[in-house]
């Protein structure tokens, strides 16, 4: 877990990490420098203002808000400039990329992670991905909150059951790190741990072909689709007035209540999930819910699906 | 009054056979007392008492990660462990710690009143504690829960085994204890001050709590909302936070740290307080910008009901909240920095002596410099996605609350021990005690912070095997703690009976609750004192000082040498 000659310092194997270390060196260097300061000054008043020192003193009472703006601004500043780094870093980091080049699925149930490529690949506890990719991962929990934590990449963001969460990392250093859950979620959190491989392009392209896979996640979905009736109303062959799947993901909807949205993974699911609370402007509010009826897994493969028919595009 | 030749004011003819714990021995003398020094007392026992329940689970925690298989407690145990611990640390310890038992004493004796302005209601406010306490420990009796302090849904709403309505219960129960005290000391302070005693001439102590009041008014209902809900869902399946049922999880995190962030000022802000008054009585000086300080407490109570979210940065929360909220995590840090620097600037032109509770308050200035300063690095929003849910996070609060806040209590406690029980402490084994704290404590958690870095999460019974340096130290320090946790325990209760008898004003302070014998009488003072100085008039040349209500004096012959050896 941490970095084979520093024992206080983690490995780090992505672009995040890189960012985040570099933000906090300096910030570690800050505080090391007030906290210095601070223990300095202590340590020097308490030895020559000792009751027995013979130091003059004077006469107290003079007025001291010169020192008071003196050291409020200063804090200030340095607080601003540290709040400033840190929030286009994070910006930067959990903004969902407009073009991933791979988008894995996972979904956090007590006590694993449930891992799902694109190709139908599935694993347990473990995320293969190639290296200097970007990788988007889309998030779902099947119980409790949890939280998808890396930290050779140090990112993690919080599984919260209901809603699909994304984000992003580009590893770019091989090898196997651990990955970890960071919200507690019961019994075993402390073994909903796995590891993250990441491989090479071409042992990536190899392990995916040696996964036995024979239908893609979207593949598995339009068979849920058709299974559910969805095909029925909003393929674009369909005489029902519905709107078609074809391109909605990544498009921008116009609600019946006068709301825009884009059509990210967040909005399909509640289409599907709670349809009455987003209708579409200008269709009759005919779809009904589906609560209750798909796991997260068909969650999943559901929303793969809808989003190969707009190849190409994101929210 | 007169100065005498000893610098201390001769005890007043009155007050001689008479005190508050001397006028009646009975059991019924102190269960219906209605004196807000006995019933700062009935807090003291109690409060004790859960210090070290959550003591212990914690010393269980710490043993256990000695080892990364964790054998020693089964995981549901250890889960419950934790629980437990923050449960009754967080609210049957650091909640009411200074304010129900030191603030119940003193700001009646500090503004020079009689009593609290409602008594009676703060007799009630220890029952309620007493019957949330008792709730509590049926809680843990029969078996605990396992939802960690923060009842995080949905977690707690159908996937927790344990008890979680009786803690709930308990919490509830509890929160109005500390309304009601709370509720008292606001209206004490506005209403009882003694003639003269304008707002700008209060004790930063009083201030500290005034601030501290304010904020539980407003946050603790917060806090009994959000409980209430969780038990209706659980019990009856109403959806609220949890979204099988339509509820929404996010909801329930921001009603809870709408209360729980501003707990965490509602702990350290009467710690504030109580550090201010020992600098400048140890440093003979004034306070270093008094003002600023009143404003830095006001501004901290008032700003920190606006950093809720940064507990949620990693939640999904919007990216523009998460920036809103990571921008008041700098600008509520600001006025503690002011604190901080304050402190040390009253270092200056002082003249210092190092009794126990000068060294109490010189390590929480160091401690809460530590935990404010990695404050700022977690309220950073790219280093919070790291450090989020880690042991870096474990770290910084257990500096701020411990370190601080707890080491802030022991000074109080020493140096108002001989106010409240008449008899000194054994000076050397206060010092031994503070220093074997500080020792103990960083050597505690600061492997904490690397453990954290390193990316091991909170609430792990296990852990990679590369990471059990960090925690072997971490659970040596934990036992140096201990141990300096139990000496005060022995040498106080020792003190009791056998400490020497304290005069009025053994520190030569300049309070008004050191113009009254001590312990005091049972109503405070023989007079209402009329006060006409501003607080903290120690002179930094010869350790002379002025009482608040005019008598000047000088530097009394026992300090920084051990009272008990001077004071005879």
């Amino acid at each position: 877990m941490m970095h084979h000659w520093l024992p206080f310092w983690p490995r780090n194997a992505a672009l995040s990490a890189s960012v985040i270390d570099t933000i906090n060196i300096g910030e570690f260097a800050l505080v090391l420098l007030i906290l210095c300061f601070v223990y300095g000054m202590m340590l020097v008043f308490c030895v020559k203002y000792r009751r027995g020192s013979a130091v003059p003193r004077h006469e107290t009472g003079q007025k001291s808000w010169v020192w008071e703006i003196g050291w409020t601004s200063g804090t200030l500043a340095a607080f601003l400039v540290l709040f400033v780094l840190g929030a286009k870093a994070y910006l930067f980091l959990y903004k969902p990329p407009s073009r991933p080049d791979l988008e894995l699925y996972v979904v956090g149930k007590q006590w694993m992670w449930k891992v799902q490529h694109p190709g139908g690949q599935r694993e347990i506890d473990a995320v293969h991905i190639p290296v200097g990719r970007l990788v988007k991962i889309i998030l779902a929990s099947q119980d409790v909150i949890h939280s998808f934590y890396i930290p050779a990449f140090r990112l993690k963001h919080d599984v919260v059951p209901g809603q699909f969460e994304t984000f992003w990392f580009e590893a770019d250093r091989t090898g196997t790190y651990s990955l970890e859950c960071s919200e507690f979620c019961g019994v075993q959190h402390a073994h909903m741990i796995g590891s993250v491989i990441v491989m090479s392009v071409a042992d990536y392209a190899r392990w995916l072909a040696n996964q036995g896979a024979t239908e893609s996640l979207a593949q598995q979905g339009f068979a849920l689709a058709r299974r559910y009736g969805c095909t029925g109303c909003h393929s674009a062959s369909s005489t029902v007035h519905a709107p078609s799947f074809d391109g909605l993901y990544g498009s921008v909807v116009h609600l019946a209540d006068g709301r825009t949205m884009a059509a990210d993974e967040r909005y399909i699911r509640d289409c599907i999930l709670i349809p009455s609370t987003q209708r579409v402007a200008g269709y009759p509010p005919v779809m009904p819910s589906f609560e209750g009826q798909l796991s997260e897994d068909d969650l999943v493969r559901m929303l793969a699906y809808i989003k190969s028919l707009s190849e190409g595009r994101s929210p | 009054m007169s100065a005498t030749t000893a610098g201390l004011p001769a005890r007043h003819p009155e007050s001689q056979s008479e005190s508050y714990l001397g006028d009646e021995h009975s059991l019924g003398s102190w269960l219906f007392t209605r004196d807000h020094k006995r019933i700062a007392i009935l807090f003291f026992a109690s409060i004790t008492f859960f210090f070290f329940i959550g003591g212990a689970a914690a010393a269980l925690i710490r043993l256990h990660l000695v080892n990364p298989y964790g054998t020693l407690l089964q995981p549901e145990v250890y889960n419950r462990m934790f629980t437990m611990h923050g449960i009754v640390m967080v609210w049957f310890f650091l909640i009411p710690s200074i304010p129900a038992t030191l603030g119940n004493f003193l700001i009646p004796l500090m503004i020079g009143a009689r009593d609290l302005a409602f008594p009676r209601l703060n007799l009630f406010s220890w029952y309620l504690f007493t019957l949330s306490g008792f709730i509590a420990l049926y809680f843990i009796f029969i078996g605990g829960d396992d939802t960690g302090w923060t009842f995080y849904e949905p977690y707690s709403s159908n996937f927790a085994n344990g008890h979680v309505i009786a803690a709930a219960v308990a919490v509830f129960i509890n929160g109005f204890s500390t309304i009601a005290t709370a509720l008292n000391f606001v209206v004490t302070t506005h209403k009882l001050r003694a003639p003269g005693m304008t707002w700008f001439r209060l004790p930063l102590f009083v201030w500290a709590i005034y601030a501290t009041s304010i904020v539980m008014l407003l946050a603790t209902p917060v806090l009994a909302m959000t409980l209430a809900l969780v038990g209706i869902e659980r019990l009856w399946g109403v959806g609220i936070f949890n979204p099988a049922l339509g509820g929404d999880p996010i909801l329930f995190q921001h009603m809870f740290w709408f209360y729980s962030h501003p707990a965490v000022y509602i702990m350290v802000l009467p710690a504030m307080g109580v550090v201010s008054e020992l600098v400048a009585c140890f440093a003979r000086r004034p306070v270093f910008g008094y003002r600023g300080m009143c404003y830095a407490l006001i501004s901290i109570a008032v700003i920190g009901f606006f950093v809720w979210g940064h507990h949620m940065f990693t939640a999904g929360i919007s990216l523009t909240s998460a920036v809103v909220f990571s921008l008041m995590s700098f600008i509520v840090a600001v006025p503690s920095a002011i604190k901080v620097f304050n402190w040390t600037a009253t270092l200056h032109n002082a003249r210092i002596s190092f009794d126990a509770p000068m060294l109490y308050a010189l390590g929480f200035v160091g401690l809460f410099t530590i935990g404010g300063l990695t404050g700022l690095v977690l309220a950073t929003l790219s280093a919070d996605i790291h450090l989020q849910d880690t042991y870096f996070v474990v770290a910084h609060f257990h500096f701020i609350m411990v370190g601080g806040t707890v080491s802030a209590y022991f000074g109080g406690l020493h140096y108002w021990w001989s106010k409240i029980t008449g008899r000194h402490y054994p000076e050397m084994w206060g010092r031994y005690a503070a220093i074997l704290m500080f020792v103990g404590f960083n050597l505690t958690f600061f492997p904490q912070f690397i453990l954290g870095y390193l990316g091991m999460p909170r609430r792990y019974y296990t852990y990679a095997p590369d990471l059990q340096t960090w925690n072997v130290l971490s659970s040596a320090g934990a036992s140096i703690l201990a141990a300096a946790y139990l000496l005060p325990l022995g040498y106080l209760t020792w003190s009791l009976f056998f400490g020497k008898r304290a005069r009025a004003n053994p520190w030569g302070a300049t309070g008004l609750e050191w113009r009254t014998s001590s312990p005091p009488p049972a109503h405070n003072f023989p007079h209402t004192p009329t006060v006409t100085e501003r607080p903290y008039r120690y002179d930094p040349r010869d350790g002379s000082f002025t009482t608040q209500d005019g008598a000047h004096f000088a530097e009394p012959a026992g300090l920084g040498l051990g009272l008990g050896a001077a004071d005879v």
